[in-house]
């Protein structure tokens, strides 16, 4: 009992992982229509990142999410200012394939910097202590805190979207990119400013990431992939929503994994197509197409 | 020195012209009305103004300033403001959020949510409400309450009374006076031609991306004013 | 008006001319050519017959599929499950490998049209990774460690199952531009360029979008699988991981993408621009990944219609006229 108990409460936290993920891929289809294909790829390259300053330079793991999130958060910028704003309209594929480009050339330029290996993060006991709720249950301080933040994070930007006037420029930008700017909004900057965002918080994720568990160059797709499932599973455009799909799709990965190890990912991802086939508009609707 | 001098303005959309070189000015404290029929290039003109449409030639200088090549963003800036035609209230921000919205680029002046509410006081009790939810009236006001937010210098007005009640259209034009009153001018597109004659110190008559009449509305017999608009 | 550089008329006879030339000189290869050669040469043509289904796919239909992987894979197991297991002869599992895929297309379809513009391109994702890893799970084709089909091919000679194989991968490459250009010369294709110009504008003349979809969803998977299948008979060994590869896709949006996605050339100029590049680069391994992935952005940055739309820029004329002009944004 205790075993599926411990089972279900590490699918839960790991939701908290995907949940990060999923926000900030959220956040940049929000306001900018834009689905990034590379998001996977940019969470293994903070992971990257972080690893090269933990080895090379001897930063313990949070002086490096210090560090590798702003400069996610500026590369995020610029990638949004200067490239994909040259490709937004009407036409989905170019944005779209643009990331594609994005998601080949962080893999390969991974592969040429740190070889095919799968590498991680070395954060001491502190990724493989854990807390005893008693009763042999007990959760990894890792999943515990990745969750934590998770809920830091989205209600921060829960607070962003609603309070601020960033936030509401992000929501009139989504919903009518051309009357924004007459508001006085520069778009291109705004939107920079969202991608920025998100891959500050890919950052995050991506440092979670090479802690929990070791990561190849090529393994970003797989992110990617989880990332968007919790997505539609939680509803587009809903961020609490967007938690409740990570933890359904952790959930799942981790029920998958206890009756045969190696089915969880699978098991993960047909639960995302069993909600879309029977609630195609994820469990906690929000934003409409438009 | 005019408020606004526009100098053989053109617009293209990709190879259709839309504006064959509009020449035309307000003055500071003025309302002009722009009339025409359908496709006169009315609209056209007026996203060419805000930056909306890029320009095909001509010039804009507004107080002073040559704004031909602004951003649309930095026309704002520069104090024109856009009701845009059917309101394009922004769906996912309540009647607030959008009056805040209209207050991005913090420029100085009188207008505050409060005052918008003042101005329209249908508006508070559905402060909180998506702009969306609200009747077609109510909407209109909402857009130019966000448009006043800016504290512009030129207020420009495409179709306020599109689609609305003459009752409700009476409403709004009362509006204007309180506006005028900051000092802003306002240039209004119309195709309700007797609204707009009623309410403006000078008319311009677009038809075919041309200014074909203009002049005071009590100098202009209707004569006049249905060659210009028709062309016949 | 800019001066062209040749007339339509004759920019059409000297690329339907050359075409004709380059297709005799591929289909006599058996005859004369080298192995190395031919290999090359029906790499060429598959590499083409993918392109061409995405092509008719995501720049007619206007269905972003990241997942026609899914109908290679299936397809490659095909071959496994009927000539390998059931012992068939390989090269006729082609043709029930592509209507395999049709009827497994269906399914997927009517879950993955509940996703609109990018989220259908990521559901089409899944749904091969979810094929990927059920196939891995099956013990009878070795799971996920791969299995070799070479015994399908024991006493066949090679210089027949070669030239089998160009002649097919010729069929399915130029076969797949014929397929695309004749669909868009019917009914249905004046439909599907509405549809992709305008959709609600379509619906209001009385075309069916969803019909236009499902038809060329069905189709794409027809040609992938036949494709997949084909391509596994080359290569001799099929693994799921490298059957379901995304790689495919890679290569497919580059080819497409340069060439000019919405043209019936486009996926042939683009083959050839690709493989030009790998013969070029390839020794520089992430390199040369790097520099593809770069001059794709590029091309979608700056000529988002790609050579095919260059050259029609200069002659003034589509080698295969069936493009629309893309409507003016008029607001």
């Amino acid at each position: 009992m205790a075993d599926w108990i411990n089972t279900i409460l590490q699918g839960i936290l790991t939701g908290g992982l995907y949940a990060l993920l999923a926000a900030g891929l959220s956040l940049a289809f929000g306001v900018m229509r834009v689905i990034n294909i590379a998001h996977g790829d940019f969470a293994v390259l903070a992971g990257f990142i972080a690893i090269a300053l933990n080895q090379w330079l001897g930063l313990t793991p949070v002086e490096s999410l210090l560090v590798a999130m702003p400069l996610m958060a500026a590369l995020g910028y610029v990638l949004q200012r200067f490239v994909l704003n040259r490709a937004l309209g009407n036409d989905v594929m170019r944005p779209l394939m643009i990331t594609f480009g994005f998601s080949i050339i962080i893999q390969n330029l991974l592969l040429q910097g740190f070889s095919a290996d799968s590498r991680s993060l070395y954060a001491g006991s502190f990724s493989t202590a854990s807390f005893q709720f008693g009763g042999q249950i007990a959760a990894g301080y890792l999943p515990l805190t990745m969750m934590l933040s998770a809920v830091v994070i989205l209600a921060g930007l829960q607070q962003i979207f609603s309070r601020t006037m960033l936030g509401r420029a992000f929501r009139a930008a989504s919903d009518d990119p051309e009357i924004v700017r007459l508001m006085g909004v520069d778009n291109r900057h705004v939107y920079g400013i969202a991608m920025g965002l998100a891959l500050a918080m890919v950052a995050v994720a991506g440092v979670f990431l090479v802690m929990q568990t070791t990561v190849a160059p090529t393994d970003g797709p797989v992110h990617l992939l989880y990332a968007f499932e919790s997505v539609i599973i939680g509803g587009l455009g809903s961020l609490w929503g967007t938690l409740l799909g990570g933890v359904i799709l952790g959930v799942a990965q981790a029920l998958g994994d206890k009756f045969d190890p190696g089915i969880g990912t699978l098991v993960g991802h047909l639960t995302f197509l069993f909600v879309l086939a029977v609630k195609p508009n994820g469990l906690f609707p929000k934003t409409k197409d438009r | 020195m005019s408020l606004l001098h526009t100098d053989h303005l053109q617009a293209f959309y990709g190879d259709f012209q839309a504006l064959y070189g509009i020449t035309l000015t307000v003055e500071e404290g003025e309302t002009v009305a722009l009339i025409g029929a359908n496709g006169a290039g009315k609209s056209t003109f007026l996203k060419a103004l805000t930056g909306l449409v890029k320009h095909g030639g001509g010039a804009v200088h507004f107080a002073g300033e040559s704004i031909g090549r602004l951003q649309a963003h930095q026309i704002l800036a520069r104090g024109i403001a856009l009701v845009p035609e059917g309101r394009r209230l922004f769906p996912s921000l309540s009647v607030e959020e959008n009056l805040l919205m209209g207050g991005y680029a913090k420029r100085p002046g009188p207008w505050t949510v409060k005052r918008v509410y003042a101005l329209f006081p249908a508006l508070e009790p559905h402060a909180k409400r998506p702009g969306t939810a609200l009747s077609g009236g109510q909407q209109q006001m909402v857009a130019i309450g966000r448009a006043l937010m800016s504290n512009p210098r030129l207020l420009l007005c495409d179709e306020l009374s599109l689609g609305l009640a003459p009752i409700i259209i009476r409403d709004i034009y009362a509006a204007l006076p309180a506006i005028k009153q900051e000092g802003t001018s306002v240039m209004v597109v119309e195709q309700d031609t007797s609204q707009a004659l009623k309410v403006s110190d000078r008319v311009y008559c677009f038809q075919e991306g041309r200014v074909s009449l203009t002049g005071r509305p009590a100098d202009l017999t209707r004569a006049q004013i249905a060659q210009a608009y028709f062309g016949v | 008006m800019r001066a062209k550089l040749l007339s339509p008329k004759a920019f059409q006879i000297y690329g339907l001319a050359l075409l004709v030339v380059l297709m005799v000189v591929a289909a006599s290869q058996p005859w004369w050519a080298r192995r190395y050669t031919e290999q090359w040469t029906t790499e060429f043509l598959y590499t083409l017959a993918l392109a061409q289904a995405w092509n008719l796919l995501a720049g007619y239909g206007g269905l972003l599929s990241v997942g026609q992987q899914a109908f290679i894979g299936v397809g490659a197991y095909m071959v496994v499950a009927l000539g390998l297991l059931a012992g068939w002869n390989p090269f006729l599992t082609i043709p029930v490998a592509g209507l395999v895929c049709v009827v497994l297309a269906i399914p997927m379809a009517a879950l993955l049209f509940r996703l609109k513009g990018a989220n259908f391109a990521v559901g089409t994702w899944v749904a091969a990774e979810v094929l990927r890893l059920l196939v891995s799970n099956i013990d009878a084709v070795n799971g996920g460690s791969g299995i070799s089909i070479t015994p399908t091919l024991i006493g066949m000679p090679i210089w027949w199952r070669m030239s089998e194989t160009l002649w097919i991968a010729l069929a399915l490459g130029v076969g797949g531009m014929a397929m695309v250009y004749g669909l868009l010369r019917t009914r249905l294709g004046l439909a599907l360029t509405a549809v992709r110009d305008s959709e609600p504008a379509a619906a209001s003349l009385g075309v069916s979008v969803s019909r236009m979809k499902w038809a060329v969803y069905l189709v794409a998977a027809l040609w992938a699988g036949m494709t997949g299948a084909l391509i596994f008979i080359t290569k001799l060994r099929v693994a799921p991981d490298a059957a379901f590869s995304i790689d495919w896709m890679t290569t497919t949006f580059f080819v497409t993408v340069i060439g000019g996605i919405g043209t019936v050339e486009g996926p042939l100029i683009g083959t050839a621009v690709f493989f030009a590049l790998r013969a070029l680069l390839a020794d520089y391994g992430s390199w040369y990944l790097i520099a593809l992935g770069l001059v794709a952005i590029i091309f979608m940055l700056f000529i988002p219609q790609g050579i095919a739309g260059v050259l029609k820029t200069l002659t003034g004329s589509n080698l295969f006229p069936t493009q629309r002009h893309a409507p003016k944004v008029a607001s």
